[in-house]
């Protein structure tokens, strides 16, 4: 049977992209940000996965205000890097899974989860830059990602976006989909964007370090608390687009220590931490965690 | 009954709601049509021209031809839609996201450099952080307007 082995979190700043894409991670403004990332890219070679399950947010790039869909798994067989605007990333065409992805994807509904299925989109800076930070600088036609990807589209652009609770619980269902997958696969999953940071009106360049710390803490050690923080607490203490959080709720109740709702048995090895401030106008946390048997 | 929308009361954020959304529809899809280079370059050669062809307000159009951010939002834009007119323009976030505070380009990294704005005093309106209505704009943007 297929397994989650690990979860890995982390910010998405296109920033971030655009530093590497022009090969300025070592100047004196990115190098600690990238120093943080240092230990995880070896991890990626040494504990490389079948396949990824990459919980991210579209930025009003493969949908627009024409169709806005709260969850949306993506079943094709690839996915082009997206022009946002300012030409598309240098980076891997990222090949998908449809087989374990149409599996989720028919396991998860029957859980009662209304997902949208999505056979073509592109992906942006919320799934390539974290892609970019954990398997580092890549060449668009002779390199290749490690592993399929799996893109998990989270609505966090038009409010109400899913509360924390819903992401946790729809963790779980992810977790007992992929437990039923008959293949004997390693599966990662990734929740990304966050961490405290606001990119409008007179509050702009907000930064709430100290949240931040708390709530890294509560989502390793109690995420059943940490579900229950209201969207309002993200908007005041995070920022207005510090709400992206909830989506690391996601790959957070798909370890093994939640099971119905509930913490049981140990923790997960919490392998790696990091925070930084700021790269551009965020915040930038970073944690993986791994299921020890 | 009405809805409950507790973020009305954060100092300087206006939450992209289905409210906002249905007033800046068009205003947003605008922005979309930015993501191809041909409408960058017909957009960027008569500005004008090209908002007309958009069911936009008259103030929407404004506030996109005056590149003012602050009051995109106010008529229903949202940042990431928005971001388009900032990439026609060769802008990063940062600077969209400086630009809406009156502070400099300068003073914005700096402030992000030494750990970012406060949360202090700028969690609910009539507190007196940076973010409050009353101590606007910020920066340099103060100094230009004579406060």
């Amino acid at each position: 049977m297929a397994r989650i082995t690990a979860s890995v979190y982390t910010s998405h700043v296109p920033a971030i992209g655009v530093a590497m894409d022009l090969h300025k991670t070592q100047e004196d403004y990115w190098q600690p940000l990238f120093a943080g990332y240092d230990f995880s890219k070896q991890w990626m070679k040494d504990n490389k996965p079948d396949v990824i399950f990459l919980v991210y947010n579209d930025h009003a790039t493969a949908f627009s205000l024409d169709m806005i869909p709260t969850f949306a798994i993506g079943t094709a067989a690839q996915y082009k890097p997206a022009d946002e605007g300012w030409g598309a990333r240098p980076v891997p065409v990222v090949k998908g899974h449809p087989q374990l992805a149409s599996h989720i994807a028919q396991s998860v509904i029957q859980q009662d989860f209304d997902l949208t299925i999505v056979n073509k989109m592109d992906v942006d800076h919320g799934l390539t830059v974290p892609l970019s930070l954990m398997c580092g600088e890549l060449d668009p036609v002779k390199d290749a990602w490690p592993c399929p990807v799996i893109p998990f589209a989270v609505n966090v652009v038009q409010y109400p976006v899913p509360s924390g609770q819903r992401c946790f619980a729809l963790g779980q269902a992810i977790r007992k989909a992929v437990e039923s997958f008959d293949e004997d696969i390693n599966v990662h999953i990734w929740g990304t964007g966050g961490m405290s940071h606001q990119l409008q009106g007179a509050r702009a360049g907000l930064i709430n370090r100290e949240w931040d710390n708390n709530w890294l803490d509560l989502m390793i050690n109690d995420p059943v608390a940490c579900a229950k923080v209201p969207h309002i607490d993200y908007v005041r203490e995070a920022g207005s687009e510090g709400i992206e959080l909830v989506m690391w709720l996601i790959a957070r109740g798909a370890m093994a220590d939640v099971n119905n709702g509930e913490r049981s048995g140990p923790l997960p090895q919490v392998t790696h931490r990091f925070y930084h401030v700021p790269a551009s106008n965020t915040a930038v946390g970073h944690a993986i965690l791994e299921n020890k048997e | 009954m009405a809805l409950d929308k507790p973020y009305k009361d954060v100092p300087g954020t206006i939450i992209f709601d289905a409210e906002q959304s249905r007033l800046g529809y068009w205003l947003n899809q605008f922005c979309t049509s930015l993501m191809k280079a041909e409408n960058r370059a017909r957009f960027l050669a008569d500005e004008r021209a090209y908002l007309d062809e958009w069911a936009m307000t008259e103030e929407q159009k404004q506030a996109v031809m005056a590149r003012d951010l602050n009051r995109c939002m106010a008529l229903g834009g949202n940042i990431y839609f928005l971001a388009r007119i900032g990439a026609t323009d060769g802008k990063s976030f940062q600077q969209m996201a400086g630009s809406m505070t009156g502070m400099s380009e300068e003073e914005y990294r700096n402030m992000m450099l030494a750990g970012g704005r406060s949360v202090e005093g700028n969690r609910y309106i009539g507190e007196d952080g940076d973010a409050q209505p009353h101590r606007q704009p910020q920066g340099a943007g103060s100094k230009k307007e004579g406060n």
